[in-house]
């Protein structure tokens, strides 16, 4: 029988001539990743192992990003534990907060993942590679701290969905409201254990930014990678990215899926996540006035430059609303010194928006924007349990750049539209 | 191998962020993040819970961030099994890698209730509810899964290999 994509990048990272759903397999390493929260709890297991030496120092990417600028003295010291590490054991790709981001925009741009290899890290939002083509997903600790040591990893081979996507967005419209509108359809354990591939004519309309926001949201619909084929794009990108070399896997043309979903690009509609699952998705012409305190622009789902060019279109000569706090958040320094060089960035300051240096920070509630009882944000990013901003009693409602754009400017969940846009 | 404890009864999608919430990842020692544990969501749960007590919820338990510091956490609060419907995966693999053990059982999730006594046998994932005098067949671990628990934990097993 023949294979999904992932299957067969797995099966070309074990040896095997072929691997089926279900198998357990120790498959080879192209990139182990961890960051300040997730690698200090690796780097004391991997202590405790005997060998102390990393499998590849050159396959290990270490970045601070969650809790930084370090936000107290127990963030500072952990930081600290992982930069020792990194100088102990000559890691290469260990980035100072200086040359950083967060960890899934930032080692696309430095060209560190490529098409056809296999990532794991210990960030659950790993998967987002999937958008070059790349096997990649979330671990724990201890399986990073097992990855650095020998360069291997366990995994059951998972079966797949399909999501055949045709047609071409409407206006206002992104990967932020595709992905939505996917888990809003499947449920937020719709896809567990199982990868998601992308297929269909309709990628071709998707930008690259778009493509990583889909992937980086596979695991809310509980998946254990999102992947894309690999297109001329997908080329363009790495080959501006990086000198690695890479690999292009097809799906076979037999590969069986669990399910084919048939999506039409062109009939989906801003959609927005209420509390407090990422599946109880509304079409943003479904939506009464909610009334909103802050508004979060950025994230490993939605700070890259498209994102940030989207919403400096709806701000530009607007200002937000009156009591509105607004923070924007450039995923990497160097999508912040673009953002800069092209003017976004005075658009957001002059419409009355903090622009805040690449952090995890305000996403999972841990600084730079958390959230008081019965407060509500409309946020980009990709969460919105109880508590995941602030304090339990607060809401976050998930939504593009475009519409948490516009939200911004009308102090409650709006469409662009809405400013005559 | 078996335990026995009683049930702290939670619903489904648990997510590893009410496990333990974001502003208390600045540490990952066991015993502090366990004094955190299910804190926004259950907020007596830390003084309810006894050295032994299981912990029984619905689907996609675990869903979420792959923050190890959740298994972690409830491991350290004296929580010897958790029973779902489901688990989210990197949860699960987290709780084999750290040997929490864990066990998915659709009937026993549905059929259990919050303060009801349990007697659990890891050997044979048979779970006994002896306030209602019923048994139920958990899902046994694979057996590559039952090296790594046998060896209690991943690191452990690397170093046997």
């Amino acid at each position: 029988m023949g294979m999904t994509m992932t299957q067969k990048i797995l099966a070309a990272h074990t040896g095997l001539e072929e691997v089926s759903a279900g198998q357990l397999i120790e498959v080879n390493l192209d990139l182990v990743l961890g960051n300040d929260v997730t690698a200090p709890v690796a780097i004391k297991e991997m202590e405790k192992l005997d060998t102390k030496k990393v499998f590849d120092k050159d396959k290990i990417a270490l970045v601070p990003d969650h809790f930084t600028p370090n936000k107290d003295i127990k963030s500072a010291e952990n930081c600290k534990c992982m930069r020792e590490f990194a100088m102990d054991h000559d890691i290469t790709n260990y980035f100072e907060i200086g040359e950083m981001g967060i960890e899934h925009a930032l080692l696309p741009e430095k060209g560190l993942v490529v098409a056809g290899d296999v990532v794991i890290g210990a960030d659950s939002h790993t998967c987002t590679y999937g958008a070059l083509g790349a096997f990649s997903t979330g671990v724990g600790s201890t399986d990073m701290a097992a990855g650095m040591a020998t360069g291997q990893a366990w995994f059951k081979v998972p079966s797949a969905l399909r999501f055949n996507l045709t047609g071409k967005p409407s206006k206002w419209v992104s990967g932020k409201d595709i992905i939505l509108h996917i888990i809003g359809m499947i449920g937020v354990d719709g896809a567990r254990y199982q990868s998601m591939e992308f297929v269909g004519d309709g990628i071709e309309n998707l930008t690259m930014d778009d493509r990583f926001t889909i992937a980086n949201m596979a695991i809310e619909a509980g998946a254990k990678n999102g992947i894309f084929p690999v297109d001329k794009l997908t080329i363009k990108y790495m080959n501006e990215h990086s000198v690695k070399p890479y690999t292009i896997y097809r799906a076979d043309e037999d590969a069986s899926y669990d399910e084919t979903y048939d999506i039409d690009l062109s009939k989906i509609k801003p959609t927005v996540a209420f509390p407090h699952l990422p599946e109880n998705t509304h079409t943003i012409d479904n939506i009464e006035d909610i009334k909103i305190d802050q508004v979060v622009i950025g994230s490993c789902t939605n700070g890259r430059l498209d994102d940030l060019r989207i919403a400096a279109k709806v701000m530009e000569g607007r200002s937000v609303a009156k009591g509105m706090r607004v923070i924007v958040f450039p995923a990497t320094q160097k999508i912040y010194l673009q953002a800069l060089e092209e003017g976004l960035l005075s658009i957001f300051i002059k419409a009355g928006a903090v622009v805040s240096t690449p952090t995890c920070g305000p996403c999972l509630g841990g600084h730079m924007g958390v959230l008081a009882a019965g407060e509500r944000a409309v946020s980009t990013t990709n969460r919105n349990f109880v508590g995941r901003m602030g304090h339990v009693e607060s809401e976050v409602y998930l939504a593009s750049p475009a519409v948490a754009a516009a939200s911004a400017v009308t102090g409650k969940i709006s469409s662009p539209k809405e400013l005559g846009l | 191998m078996k335990v026995s404890g009683i049930v702290h009864r939670y619903g489904d999608n648990v997510d590893t962020d009410v496990i333990i919430p974001a502003r208390y990842l600045n540490t990952s020692d066991p015993k502090e993040l366990a004094e955190k544990c299910m804190i926004d969501i259950d907020k007596d749960f830390i003084s309810r819970v006894k050295p032994g007590d299981i912990m029984v919820a619905g689907k996609n338990f675990g869903c979420g961030s792959s923050r190890e510091h959740a298994p972690i956490a409830i491991k350290a609060s004296g929580i010897s099994c958790v029973i779902a419907e489901t688990f989210a995966r990197i949860f699960y693999r987290n709780s084999i890698n750290i040997g929490l053990p864990i066990i998915e059982c659709e009937e026993a999730s549905k059929d259990i209730e919050a303060g009801d006594e349990l007697e659990v046998d890891f050997d044979n994932g048979k779970i006994y509810n002896l306030t209602k005098n019923k048994q139920y067949q958990g899902q046994a671990f694979p057996e590559f899964m039952q090296r790594i628990i046998k060896a209690e934990g991943l690191i452990n097993y690397i170093k046997q290999k």
